[in-house]
Formats: structure tokens, sequence, C-alpha cells
């Protein structure tokens, strides 16, 4: 089971962007753009703050969700409307080997670029601001950015794959997940429109707060949000109905 | 061994209010080349998801290669390979990673991967352009590619949907041609559907006639023909005028008269000699050119039994069944 797991997984991350084995120009060029906007533009606008902030996390959080989810979504609808779907269905992998596959080759996606760009970042961060020695992450946040990368890694591939499983066409799956993405995040885009009587008690709130036990908190949440997503995920993947629909 | 690998017994499958395989039995032997032939929209793909067990059987039941399509449909797969009615591959990844994919997912370890890969390869004249995207390949490259896919675990039992269905004739006729050569030489079971009757004619050992979901007919091509078509005689000439033409459709031997510019058709009933008939046109002052006797063609076999089931729904035909 788990080398059939591995070998889906090994298989969509040959087929994801930017590490296709095609040769193209475009390909790699989009590679550079990304780490460059990721690796070196951001950390630059932020400064010293890029490493010691613990508002990072949701930096950290927001990145892989972007880029595992807009993937994923392609993980069935994708196979349907390229026709690839019904042979891989028609070969002796199970069902779970399939759906993990997928689901680990986004985990892997998430994690991996995060954790480029993040060492990138930290070459970047250093050259430019690094003159009083060496800047890196407090070992908190930066086993946080790890929970944190994993996890959310995790429910975007869930959610992407989830939402993949359901779709006729890879254009609707994007909009569905446009939508639970916005759902999601809207609430942290908000936060710092809101006037200052709503905002200074939630300051106030955040400076008395312990970030460790909200982390911890956060991070369970996510956790059984990842298992519940899976659940659907296999709840949903009946080879009859994904040939059918 | 089972003495059968594909036995299906009454096998239905309903979509809502529309049955697409109607109480369909077929038994056919390891080893054979059997074509599945039948209009768009008969119950070809139908019949062979339901015997990869991809759908469930609404009625009746199947066993492929002795396991029951409902309950062991992992063990079909496990064994079997499944050229469908797209050719299923990673246009995104080369040839080669696209066999490699394949190889992995049926356990061939790295060194049977590596020689299966470069045997098939090289059989299909693709050895070559491996590393090659399959997007910047022809379709009829991609069909090729797509049977070695099909093949390269060693399976007991093929399915091929319309393999050669949109290539261009060339490309046809090389496919056949390696799927001739490798068939005969793995010594695989083929369930082949198509609609190229040419195609079934050469490859397929055993035929099975299915439209409208319902079987028509099953059996060797002498079979069909013996059981639903009669000799024809073709005459070329002039003066076949309408007494002559009365004259003939009297005869007790002669079945079906039929006259188009100069070319006169007499269908026989089998068993009964033509001399008889050319003498009957020459004393009546016909100019007989050219009087060729022959035997249907798959395609008119095939043509007579979807009219029929046409004309007699519900009516079918089952020699060899």
């Amino acid at each position: 089971m788990l080398t059939d797991i591995l070998t889906v997984a090994i298989k969509e991350i040959r087929e994801l962007p930017y590490l296709r084995r095609d040769k193209s120009r475009t390909n790699l060029f989009s590679l550079l753009i990304f780490i460059g906007v990721f690796g070196i533009f951001l950390p630059l606008q932020s400064g010293e703050g890029w490493v010691t902030s613990p508002f990072t996390l949701l930096y950290w959080a927001w990145l892989p969700f972007m880029l595992v989810g807009t993937t994923m979504v392609d993980a069935f609808a994708g196979e349907r409307e390229r026709h690839t779907l019904e042979t891989l269905l028609a070969s002796r992998l199970s069902d779970r080997a399939i759906l993990f596959g997928k689901i680990l080759a986004g985990v892997v996606y998430g994690l991996g670029m995060t954790l480029v760009c993040i060492l990138v970042g930290l070459l970047t961060i250093n050259v430019a601001f690094g003159r009083a020695g060496l800047l890196l992450f407090p070992a908190g946040i930066a086993l946080g950015i790890l929970a944190v990368v994993l996890l959310i890694s995790t429910l975007a591939s869930g959610l992407g794959v989830l939402v993949s499983l359901r779709a006729a066409s890879v254009r609707q799956a994007q909009q569905t997940f446009t939508i639970a993405y916005f759902v999601l995040f809207i609430p942290l885009m908000i936060l710092p429109m809101l006037p200052p009587m709503v905002m200074q008690p939630i300051i106030q709130f955040l400076m008395r707060a312990d970030f460790k036990t909200i982390g911890i908190w956060a991070g369970m949440i996510v956790a059984l949000l990842d298992a519940v997503l899976i659940l659907a995920a296999m709840a949903r993947f009946k080879r009859d109905r994904l040939i059918l629909d | 061994m089972n003495p059968y690998a594909i036995r299906t017994s009454s096998l239905r499958r309903d979509f809502g209010p529309i049955r697409a395989v109607d109480d369909v039995s077929l038994e056919i032997a390891p080893g054979a080349v059997f074509g599945f032939l039948g209009p768009n929209g008969a119950g070809k793909t139908t019949t062979i998801r339901l015997l990869l067990g991809l759908l469930e059987p609404s009625g009746g039941s199947a066993e492929v290669l002795g396991f029951d399509t409902r309950s062991q449909a992992d063990a079909i797969r496990q064994r079997s390979g499944a050229l469908l009615e797209y050719n299923g591959l990673y246009e995104r990844l080369t040839a080669e990673d696209n066999l490699e994919f394949y190889g992995r997912v049926w356990r061939m370890t790295k060194a049977e991967r590596g020689a299966r890969i470069q045997e098939l390869l090289t059989d299909m004249g693709l050895w070559e352009r491996r590393k090659e995207p399959v997007s910047a390949w022809s379709r009829g490259m991609k069909q090729k590619l797509a049977v070695a896919r099909t093949l390269l675990h060693r399976p007991a039992l093929i399915f091929l949907d319309e393999p050669t269905a949109g290539l261009d004739p060339v490309a046809a006729a090389a496919l056949r041609e390696d799927l001739a050569t490798l068939a005969a030489r793995e010594g695989v079971t083929i369930f082949l559907t198509t609609h190229n009757l040419a195609e079934a004619e050469k490859l397929c050992q055993r035929i099975g006639v299915i439209n409208k979901g319902r079987l028509l007919a099953t059996g060797t091509l002498d079979e069909l023909r013996l059981h639903n078509d009669a000799p024809r005689l073709e005459v070329t000439g002039s003066g076949f005028n309408e007494a002559l033409l009365a004259r003939l459709r009297s005869r007790p031997e002669v079945c079906e008269v039929a006259l188009a510019g100069e070319k006169l058709t007499i269908g026989i009933q089998p068993g009964f000699p033509s001399a008889p008939l050319v003498r009957l046109l020459v004393e009546s002052g016909a100019a007989v050119e050219e009087v060729h006797k022959g035997i249907a063609s798959l395609e008119e076999l095939f043509l007579t039994l979807v009219e029929e089931e046409s004309e007699t729904p519900g009516i079918s035909k089952m020699p060899g069944v």
C-alpha cells in the first residue's frame, strides 16, 4: 500500500507546475519568479521582522495553502478532463493508494516549495540585514513554521482533492476552491481594516495572549480539519461515480 | 486452469431508464482474440467497464479470469491491461515516464521495467523517441504507446476499446500489424471492441455483435456466416429485365434479387448450386460478362444483424452462445 501511495505521489509530483521534466523555459522561468517573489522580494520588504515576528506564521500558512490548493484541484478533475482517470482506475491500484498518493503529493509539494522559499529568504535576509550576526528564526518560530506548513499543506491538499473529486471540470474545481479560500482567509484580511474601537480590544488581547497556547490550539483545530477532509475524500472516492460523473 | 478467460451470464446494466447492457451471455476461451462489434452506443464500452469491475452490474454476473467482477474486481484489474476509450497517457510526461509509472503501479522491479520498456518500445518503433513528452507525438504514436502500456506487465487478458479509432489508414494498419504480432507472441487473451469490421476480420478468432445493449450473435466468422447469411452470386452484364428478375425470384433456391446498374446480386439458399441460375440468365437472353460467387463479408453480416435487430426488436440470433 505504501509503495503504491509513493508511486502515485511521484507521478503527481512529476506533473506538478515548476517540477515537470518537460525542459520548458516557461516552466523554469515560472519557478524562478515564484522563488524570487517569496524568497527574495517579500523578505527584503519585511526586513528583520521576517525572521523575528510571530505573525510570520500567518504568512507561512497562506503560502502553502494557495500553492497546494490551486494545484491539487487538478488532481481528479484534471485527470478526468485529460482522459487519464479511467485508465488509472482500471489499474491494480487501490482506491486509497490513488487518493492518499495524490494528497501526499500535495503535502510534499507545499512543504518542499515553502522550505525552498524559506531557505532562499534566510539567505536574502542575512545578505541584506545580517551585518550584526546571523539572522535565524527563533527555535519556537522555526518549529511553528514547520508545523504550520505541514498542517496547512495537508489541509489544502485534502480540500483540493475533495473539491476536485466533486467537480465536473478543473475550472469548476478552481472556482469552488476560491470560495473556500475566501471563507477561510477573509477574517484575516478584514482584521486590519476594522475600526479602532473594534481593533483596540483585539490588539490588547493579542498583546496579552500566550502565542504558544493559541498556536497549539490552532494546530489541533487544523489537524482535526485535515482528518475530516481526508475522511470526506475517502467517502467520496467511488470508482463508478468517478467514471460516470 | 480456468476454461474461460471471460464468462458472463445474463449480464445487465441500467443507467436510470436506459438499459445499456441487456442480458449479455458470453464465453471466451483463454488466449483467444475476441472481437466485440457494434455501432456507437451499442454497449461495448459499458461491457468493458463491467468486466473490469469499474461498474457494478444491475443484474446477471460476470467472471473474468475466474474472478467475480462484483467481489473480486481488484484481482481482475491486477491481471488485466486496458486501453480504454481514450489512450489515458499523461501528456506532460515523457513516453518513458508514462511506462515507468505504470511499471511501478504493477510492481515490476527496476530491471524488469527497463528491459520490458525497451522491448516494447523497440517493437513499436518508439525507442528513439522515449525521452519526448507524449504531447508532442502524433495520435498513431500515442496509440502505439498506449498498447505498449497495456502489455507492459504481461497481463493474462487485455481490453482494447476501439484502439484504431481516429487513426489515419496507414497508422491504423501499422497498429493492427503490431497488435497481431504482439498478441501472437504474448499469448494474451484480447477483448477488442471496434466498429472497424476489417480490423475485426483481420485480428479476431471469435466475434460477438452487440446492438442496443443486446448480444445479437457470437461465434467464429464462419459460424456467423453459416447462421446468418446465404452465399451470393454477383453477376455483371446487361439485359437484366423485369421479367428475368421475376423468374429469378420465383425460384425456390433464390432468397434475394437486387439489381444496381449492371450488377445483379442473387442471394442463394445454403446448399443449392448456382450453375442452374447462371444457365437461366444466359437462356433468358442476358449478356453475362462476369460471374462471382462469394460469401458475405463481415460488414454485410454485421449490417444484416443490426438491421434485423432494428426491424424486430427483442429478437436475437445467438449461434454459439
